[in-house]
């Protein structure tokens, strides 16, 4: 999906494309109120701004990218694949991505079974792994209806589910966190894993997308 | 259906269309982000668990219309002024200081 087809008019700036309106500072109370205790933490010594630029850091450097990764290295090699799939936290720990205390599960998609998850009670999302959630993970709408009507809501996100295919949903908790595996397109025979990750998209990796695209 | 235990207990419920537009993180959102993971590193606040409290806490509607982060910064409040971490006199002056600042520069 394009960032920008969503939205039927151009902005010529960012605020175009979100759902809420990104400020530079937070002008409502109650983003006042966070940069207030933060400035309150920092001034009392609780924590540095060096303490928080480093964090900031670290957060950002977590991106879609990381599970394309293990997905590409799943298809090529099925020992992985098998690990992965039987201790994810463990697995990736190894590879550096630590998502301690909680718990994290791969589940994979197959010609019978399709996963998607959410977060109904919160929006607990992989973050040190794949960064932000989308901002529609964390939507009430997306929360409300996909353990409802996933079918209804997958057809919104344009998944065509083959007939007999079973929808697994998935709820996160504080304690768990998932990752789709979705299935290796047709077309990829030979392919490098470097090339594989790169097809491998955000919303393959939460089940809102179905099939990948190998490209022509 | 069991009744909803709080305002986050939204799963099953009947709801509109999913706004997929994309929102990028802004700075403030980062530096909250950044002050809950250290509030819990450096010990301030015990687990998720009690900032969650705080967010289930909200009214209705304040969960409804809060963003994201302004509904973690509102639960981090309640958690660190129940701790006696921040008193409701600093805050409000800090709160107060930050509009005054933003009004200055032109942003509020």
């Amino acid at each position: 999906m394009s960032e920008h087809e969503h939205h039927g008019h151009d902005h010529g700036h960012d605020h175009g494309r979100t759902f809420q309106p990104d400020h530079a500072e937070p002008v409502t109370d109650a983003a006042r109120i966070g940069l207030a205790l933060r400035e309150l933490l920092i001034e009392s010594g609780r924590y540095s701004a060096d303490e928080e630029q480093a964090v900031i850091a670290k957060m950002q450097g977590a991106r879609p990218e990381n599970g394309a990764a293990l997905v590409a290295r799943a298809w090529l090699d099925p020992a992985f694949r098998a690990r992965l799939l039987a201790d994810g936290a463990t697995t990736i720990r190894e590879l550096g991505f630590d998502l301690s205390p909680t718990e994290f599960t791969v589940v994979e998609n197959t010609g019978r079974v399709h996963n998607v998850i959410v977060c109904t009670l919160c929006s607990c999302y992989p973050r040190a792994l794949l960064g932000m959630s989308p901002a529609w993970y964390k939507s009430k709408n997306y929360r409300s209806r996909v353990v409802r009507e996933p079918r209804q809501v997958l057809a919104e996100f344009g998944v065509e589910l083959e007939p007999g295919v079973e929808v697994r949903v998935h709820d996160s908790t504080a304690e768990l966190r998932y990752m789709v595996l979705p299935q290796r397109p047709p077309g990829t025979d030979g392919w490098s894993e470097e090339r594989l990750a790169g097809i491998v998209t955000r919303d393959s990796l939460i089940g809102a997308q179905r099939r990948l695209d190998a490209g022509s | 259906m069991a009744k909803p235990s709080g305002p986050h207990d939204i799963g099953g419920l009947e709801a509109g269309p999913v706004d997929r537009g994309e929102h990028d993180t802004a700075y403030w959102e980062w530096q909250i982000d950044a002050m809950i993971r250290l509030a819990l590193a450096k010990g301030l606040i015990t687990d998720f668990a009690e900032l969650r409290d705080g967010i289930e806490r909200l009214a209705p509607e304040d969960y409804e219309n809060l963003t994201y982060y302004e509904r973690w910064a509102r639960s981090l409040a309640y958690t660190l002024l129940d701790k006696g971490i921040v008193t409701q006199a600093a805050l409000d002056a800090k709160v107060a200081e930050i509009a005054a600042r933003q009004q200055a520069a032109g942003i509020a």
